[in-house]
């Protein structure tokens, strides 16, 4: 294990026990990125706010801004530590999010696209973050925008330094501040679209937390701001420099850094950290996990592992053979995850087939459907005591191996949601007293819709549904998550004894339709 | 635990405290020593097209006539101009002594100058020399003392229309 990994494994325990406070769906540790976006909104809807009542002059800027806080109180204290409070946890939210995704490994393979489309958005936020600071225009804007402009001018990018714009006061006009408050819109503004951007290759974005966590993160930011009101420096005078100055920093730390070390130091640094980030995707091995396959021949073009796909990877294009379909599924194999969800969602990967050798329209090439039709069947032969269970699992969770025994087969797949819901029902009708499922934590599927979709294919609110003659008693459904085992295989102990309980009675409703096939148990 | 157990919020609640308390506090601290106390800040900022490094010279008959009719100036003036040379001295010791080269491919333009030296408060002689002209002796000089006290910014800067080298407090 790597060092990385081992730390990610760190980080997963971490979200295990975050779990029990929040559940997985609304654990922020798991949701890091759908809260950056409930932050920017907050930010942007508390700037907009202020941004009414900002005298957009270099004499009238501060008082405004003093007035929103002190006139306006405790509403505009309130909004104003809002704004301020919301863009910090923005900073922290973003490396947190970086951080993850990266002990994850997704800076590379097919996610490379959303690692490196996030590169420039850290840029954009300081961008937006320091500017917004200069529009209060007191000691610590003056401080700011002074030793940005002595940043900026290392690199001489015009013929007059842009510190010459901040020495006197007769210098700093009202068409700078109107270059300020452009930079605070526009710099924003290009921030969102970067963050869509970001998203692109996923389907279904996490682009809004679940509403408890939302709630949860806005009291925590109102609270925050009513208790700790942000407040002005004195106005800024460029004949004087404070001796001390309480600083942001979550976004001004860079300024200390470049007087503690240079401008061209501090060029050194981000330029650096920017060229590290953006060749992360191509630094160390490389592995490449097989892709989906598409079988023509056994493809009707229905479109639902076009509609299931988590990363958009599957495009429906005019079929080879016209007289089978109208379109057929195509893989694109630089989005393609390979997480065996549109397996699932294939009408043709049924194990009732009569067919020995059959192929889905679309299969995983390491973990065909046919292989683990022959799979099961081999695991309900060899099951000798009752009740019979069969586990399907996730390579990602919990390892349903550990939960193996005389009466329980249990068998991993890429992904729960690659499950066909018919593998239950084909379970039952043969020798399974029950069957259970299980995955990742709650709301926490590292292929992000593989509980969603297994869950409504369940429920029959999505296709393939799973009959409804189907008993559900028979059917457990246990989100228990890497490292919790000992939850797994409590809940596989108690699923037995509810079959033990129910299991006079219920003989008769999952009768075999027919013997196993021979040769599908074969290996 | 269900999900609406009271000791869930509780459990929220604990996980938020201190993120926003970390959210809070360095928000605006540590406070970050700018200047030391005691201090104050002299910053020379001088933006200036200097003189040329060649002087004009008039163009005679037989050269204008060589030339297009569009561009038959009087005068052959070369582009290039003379870096600036400065020098800065506080109570009898020279602190900077620098050449500033004109912005441009062609050395053109305007030479600038920006640097920032912190100073101790109190009453100091200060020198500013500058030469504009590719040789010869320091063509501007200013001389101030000043009374600094803590915290004070002074700028030294340099304009033509107002007689040259200037102390701006």
């Amino acid at each position: 294990m790597t060092l990385r990994e081992r730390a990610f494994s760190l980080w997963q325990a971490t979200e295990s026990r975050l779990d029990r406070a929040f559940g997985a769906g609304a654990n922020p540790l798991r949701r890091l990125g759908a809260i950056a976006f409930l932050l920017f909104w907050a930010a942007a809807a508390s700037g907009i706010y202020l941004y009414i009542f900002l005298d957009t002059s270099a004499a009238g800027a501060w008082r405004s801004v003093e007035a929103v806080s002190r006139e306006q109180w405790p509403i505009g204290s309130v909004i104003r530590g809002l704004h301020r409070y919301a863009s910090d946890a923005l900073v922290v939210v973003m490396f947190a999010h970086l951080l993850r995704e990266y002990l994850a490994g997704h800076a590379r393979g097919f996610r490379w696209f959303s690692w490196i489309s996030g590169v420039p958005l850290i840029v954009l936020l300081y961008a937006s973050g320091i500017g917004g600071y200069w529009l209060v225009w007191d000691q610590l804007a003056l401080f700011s925008a002074t030793a940005t402009a002595e940043w900026l001018d290392w690199i001489g990018m015009t013929s007059e330094p842009f510190a010459r714009n901040f020495l006197s006061s007769e210098q700093v006009i009202d068409r700078l501040f109107t270059l300020f408050i452009f930079l605070h819109i526009g710099l924003p503004l290009a921030l969102l679209a970067g963050m869509w951007v970001h998203v692109q290759r996923v389907s279904r974005p996490d682009s809004f937390p679940s509403r408890n966590l939302a709630a949860g993160t806005a009291i925590a930011l109102v609270v925050l701001a009513a208790a700790w009101p942000v407040q002005s420096l004195p106005q800024a005078n460029p004949a004087q420099v404070p001796a001390t100055l309480a600083l942001d920093w979550f976004y001004l730390f860079p300024h200390p850094v470049m007087y503690a070390t240079s401008p061209g130091a501090l060029w050194a640094m981000v330029t650096g950290a920017a060229v590290l980030l953006l060749v992360l995707p191509w630094l160390g091995r490389k592995s490449r996990l097989p892709v989906a396959v598409v079988s023509a021949g056994d493809c009707n073009g229905c479109g639902r592992c076009f509609a299931d796909c988590p990363y958009s990877a599957i495009v429906l294009v005019p079929h080879t053979s016209k007289h089978l379909a109208p379109r057929m599924a195509e893989v694109q194999p630089a989005l393609c995850a390979g997480c065996g969800i549109c397996a699932g969602a294939c009408p043709s990967s049924t194990p009732f087939r009569s067919s020995d050798a059959f192929a889905s329209g679309i299969d995983m090439p390491g973990r065909k459907i046919a292989a683990l039709r022959g799979e099961l069947e081999r695991a309900l032969a060899a099951l000798r005591a009752g009740p019979r269970v069969v586990v399907f699992g996730c390579d990602r969770a919990a390892d349903v191996a550990a939960v193996r025994a005389a009466d329980t087969a249990a068998l991993s797949l890429i992904c729960a949601g690659m499950l066909p819901p018919s593998f239950v029902e084909y379970a039952l009708r043969n020798g399974a007293d029950g069957v259970l499922v299980t995955g990742c934590a709650d709301g926490a599927c590292d292929y992000r819709f593989g509980q969603r979709w297994l869950e409504e294919r369940f429920a029959g609110t999505r296709e393939p549904h799973l009959r409804a003659n189907v008993p559900r008693e028979r059917l457990r459904v246990v989100w228990a998550g890497n490292g919790s085992l000992p939850e797994l295989a409590n809940c596989v102990a108690s699923f037995r004894a509810s079959l033990t309980e129910r299991r006079p009675g219920d003989e008769s409703i999952m009768r075999p339709k027919r013997a196993l096939q021979a040769s599908h148990a074969q290996p | 635990m269900t999900r609406t157990s009271p000791a869930r919020y509780l459990l929220q609640a604990a996980f938020y405290l201190p993120l926003m308390v970390l959210i809070g506090y360095f928000s605006s601290a540590p406070v970050f020593v700018h200047l030391p106390a005691g201090e104050a800040l002299l910053r020379l900022s001088i933006a200036h097209a200097a003189e040329r490094m060649q002087a004009c010279r008039e163009r005679s008959q037989e050269e204008l006539a060589k030339l297009p009719p569009n561009m038959r100036a009087a005068q052959d003036c070369p582009r290039e101009r003379s870096p600036l040379l400065i020098e800065l001295e506080i109570d009898g010791r020279l602190q900077l002594r620098t050449e500033a080269l004109p912005a441009g491919t062609q050395r053109d333009g305007l030479a600038t100058l920006y640097h920032r030296l912190p100073i101790a408060a109190g009453t100091h002689r200060i020198v500013v020399r500058m030469r504009d002209r590719p040789q010869g002796e320091f063509n501007y000089v200013r001389e101030e003392t000043l009374n600094l006290a803590g915290g004070d910014s002074v700028l030294i800067d340099f304009n033509a229309s107002r007689g040259g080298l200037e102390f701006r407090r």
